[in-house]
């Protein structure tokens, strides 16, 4: 009974919500290295383009929910993503043809181009605190719970509950089709094979006949898509605040980099890999050893690795380590 | 004198701005302008140093910021005796400890061959060392916090005058970009970006919740000042004298002795705060002039060319037999350790260290926006920027509120737009910011004053 305890008290404490924030992760990091893999620089404004997105949704939701349509247990939002997703698609072109054409047609080193994306970033983020400001907000309706920690303890018995919120559960879902359906895309049509040949060499895919523009635009649309889902299920687990959004960013970008930059499949693993590394780190792991040690054994601190003060820096760490000894990342990136 | 024209042209119409300020705000706000101003130019200037000469690009600014403030802590605030007593001992000891795992890699590193072996056994003092000093400090750091926590709860500093931690701010932040060097100095120029952005962030991270060090989050106040106090000047008899002395001719003016007398009172209040603000900008236009002279003579040297060639074709400077590791490493440390004596600069101006306050918005991105705003390789262009930049996102909300107005005017006053507007009004100096950058990115990629090469 202990051991069940034990564990039901990780699954609640670490492995759902790392799992949640992993997906979160795991998807900016997909866009992080989408960009880097065909456009070829590191996007500073990434966090700002997702907090775009997300405003849009939210804006869209209030829009809705004041007609009274909802999605019953559902949250509003998910009918708002795909409105949100167009307005994102059409920011992310403008900037493309106002901003990053520029630089990319005259083959500016991907600093300048880094360089570029920091004005994009100021700009976007004035943007969003114009029109919805820097409030924290939350737009979440719906059923919060799936599972509640009293009901999982009189189903089972247990003296740990185990709660399940419904965005985790929709986070780890929509994440799941997304990227099965961006693996597919990449790996089994013509149009991804050929974003990946770009991406591989560029002058071999100008030989054979890829059209450079349409890659370009094919690839501003799904980092959109992606953008924007991940900012809305980042801000319906928890909430939407523009500055916490552009904090992101960092995890996000050491994410990408464990993951091998430019390999979109690592990208996926290293959103988890810094997601469960942050929390193990800094979970208190006292209550864990009460349930498995007898009690002349019991520790009396908090047998905690890490204050969670450190987090952050727990994954920057982890990026350090990897530059270190593997600068390609675990999985050899630059590969589409 | 016709090549300095413009830089001369420059420089006027900035100061001529900072001054009309003066005129229409009040000196108060025109000298704080100034003040931030000349900080910000010596942070434009480290960040100059390794972006225009070498060709290094660090985001981490706001790491080597926050370490020269916390060495004007360390160095101006007086030991907290009795947190000495609980827990220097433990501290000591934990500094040795650290000394003797990082020599004894060192020399595990020199002596054996590069094998799985010798990564374990580094793994393994790694992994004990911590152990061990988690135990030392622990206590230590439990009985050091909780000495009266409300006004100390950390160890102190050495109760030196403040001026001194703008040296020492530069040696730690010069220290901590040794190391960042060694580590990371060998990546390509976008991943050494992303990954001295997020080790500034570790720094902040362990300045903000280590409180036995600087009391974290709970923030340092009071700091001791290298200028007088406004409430000492006030009572001083020469100035008040001086300022009797200015003002005669308003002063004469007024009929009644009494009235006089408190006119003159207020005059004198209102000069103390622009005394002192006057003292801290000639403070700091020292620090200015001296470093532009050492980087100007360093730039147009025999070092600054060898910089420029490694800047520029990597590879044939390494040809030619320059050691590039070893130069890159330099100007590193260099760069970092100018940004450091800015954030002890900006401590000793403001008088307090609050560690929450960092941010890269602020502190990493914007100067890089003066950097490149100004003209990267050339000091004056980075100056420049330095206090074009800062002088835009200071006076931004007060001209976006008179645009908006203007634009607004026909609409009524309590119109929803206009309200919306009006209440963000403070991001609008993103907007201006971002604009700005990516317009001079565009137009005039080489700054406001582009770099010149001397060929002699």
């Amino acid at each position: 009974m202990d051991f069940l305890n034990a564990i039901i008290l990780l699954l609640n404490y670490i492995f759902v919500p790392a799992l949640t924030y992993g997906s979160q992760l795991a998807l900016g990091a997909i866009f992080v290295t989408l960009i880097y893999g065909i456009l070829r620089f590191a996007n500073f404004a990434t966090g700002d383009m997702m907090s775009f997105g997300t405003m849009f949704a939210i804006l869209f939701t209030w829009y809705f929910q004041s007609f009274g349509i909802s999605l019953g247990v559902l949250p509003t939002a998910l009918i708002a993503i795909p409105f949100a997703i167009i307005f994102m698609i059409l920011y992310m072109l403008i900037i493309d043809k106002f901003v990053f054409s520029y630089y990319r047609i005259k083959k500016s080193p991907p600093v300048m181009l880094a360089m570029v994306s920091i004005g994009v970033m100021f700009v976007t983020q004035a943007i969003v605190r114009i029109i919805i400001g820097p409030f924290d907000r939350r737009f979440f309706d719906g059923e919060k719970f799936i599972l509640k920690a009293n009901e999982f303890k009189e189903i089972t018995g247990l003296n740990e509950g185990l709660t399940i919120k419904s965005t985790q559960v929709l986070t780890i879902f929509i994440t799941i089709i997304i990227v099965s359906i961006l693996f597919w895309f990449l790996n089994k049509t013509k149009t991804g094979k050929s974003m990946r040949a770009y991406s591989d060499n560029e002058d071999l895919a100008l030989l054979s006949g890829i059209d450079p523009k349409r890659v370009v635009m094919i690839t501003w649309i799904i980092a959109g898509i992606i953008a924007t889902i991940g900012g809305v299920l980042y801000g319906l687990d928890k909430s939407f605040k523009p500055f916490t959004y552009f904090n992101n960013m960092l995890p996000i970008f050491a994410a990408a980099i464990v993951g091998g930059i430019g390999n979109p499949f690592g990208a996926f693993l290293g959103g988890y890999v810094i997601a469960f590394s942050e929390i193990f780190l800094t979970y208190a792991y006292k209550k864990f050893f009460m349930y498995l040690l007898p009690e002349s054994l019991e520790p009396n601190t908090l047998v905690q690795l890490l204050s969670t003060d450190y987090k952050f820096a727990v994954s920057f760490s982890i990026l350090v380590i990897v530059l270190l000894f593997r600068p390609s990342g675990i999985f050899k990136g630059k590969v589409l | 004198m016709r090549k300095y024209l413009n830089v001369i042209s420059a420089y006027t119409i900035m100061l001529g701005l900072i001054i009309l300020v003066g005129f229409l705000q009040s000196w108060n706000v025109a000298l704080s302008i100034l003040n931030f101003c000349l900080i910000s130019a010596v942070m434009t200037m480290g960040a100059n140093i390794q972006w225009g000469y070498a060709g290094l690009i660090n985001f981490g600014i706001m790491g080597y910021t926050a370490l020269g403030g916390l060495a004007a802590v360390l160095v101006s605030v007086p030991p907290v005796r009795e947190a000495w007593q609980v827990g220097g001992l433990n501290m000591i000891l934990c500094v040795f400890v650290i000394t003797f795992i990082v020599f004894s890699i060192r020399y595990i590193i020199k002596k054996y061959k590069k094998s799985n072996q010798r990564g374990f056994g580094i793994t393994f003092i790694i992994i004990a060392g911590i152990i061990i000093l988690r135990l030392i400090s622990a206590p230590a750091i439990e009985s050091i916090e909780a000495v009266s926590p409300a006004t100390t709860g950390f160890l102190g500093g050495l109760g030196l005058p403040i001026m001194f931690s703008w040296i020492v701010g530069a040696f730690f932040a010069g220290a901590l970009a040794f190391i960042i060097g060694k580590i990371a100095l060998g990546l390509r120029a976008d991943y050494l970006a992303i990954a001295t952005l997020l080790i500034s962030e570790i720094v902040i991270a362990v300045v903000k919740h280590e409180d036995w060090l600087a009391r974290g989050v709970k923030n340092v106040i009071g700091l001791k000042r290298p200028v007088p106090y406004e409430i000492d000047l006030q009572s001083k008899e020469w100035f008040i004298n001086l300022i009797a002395k200015i003002n005669n001719g308003s002063l004469n003016l007024i009929s009644g002795t009494l009235e006089k007398q408190a006119a003159l009172h207020q005059l004198v209040i209102e000069a103390s705060t622009v005394f002192v603000k006057l003292c801290y900008a000639g403070l700091f236009t020292i620090v200015v002039v001296i470093l532009l002279i050492i980087t100007q003579k360093a730039l147009y040297s025999p070092w600054g060319r060898m910089m420029r060639a490694i800047r520029d074709n990597e590879e044939a400077a390494n040809a030619m037999g320059k050691n590039v590791v070893k130069q890159h490493l330099l100007i590193f440390v260099l760069g970092s350790a100018i940004v450091g004596i800015a954030g002890a600069m900006m401590v000793t101006h403001d008088g307090l260290f609050t560690p929450g306050s960092y941010r890269p918005m602020r502190y990493t991105f914007l100067i890089w926006v003066m950097v490149i705003i100004g003209g990267s390789g050339n000091n004056f262009g980075a100056i420049l920027g330095g206090f074009a930049v800062w002088f835009v996102w200071i006076e931004a909300a007060p001209f976006a509120e008179y645009i908006i107005n203007l634009l607004t005017s026909g609409l009524a006053e309590n119109n929803q737009l206009k309200e919306h507007l009006i209440n963000s009004v403070p991001y609008f100096r993103y907007l201006m910011m971002g604009t700005g950058l990516l317009l001079i990115m565009r137009y005039k990629p080489r700054g406001i004053l582009p770099e010149e090469i001397k060929h002699s």
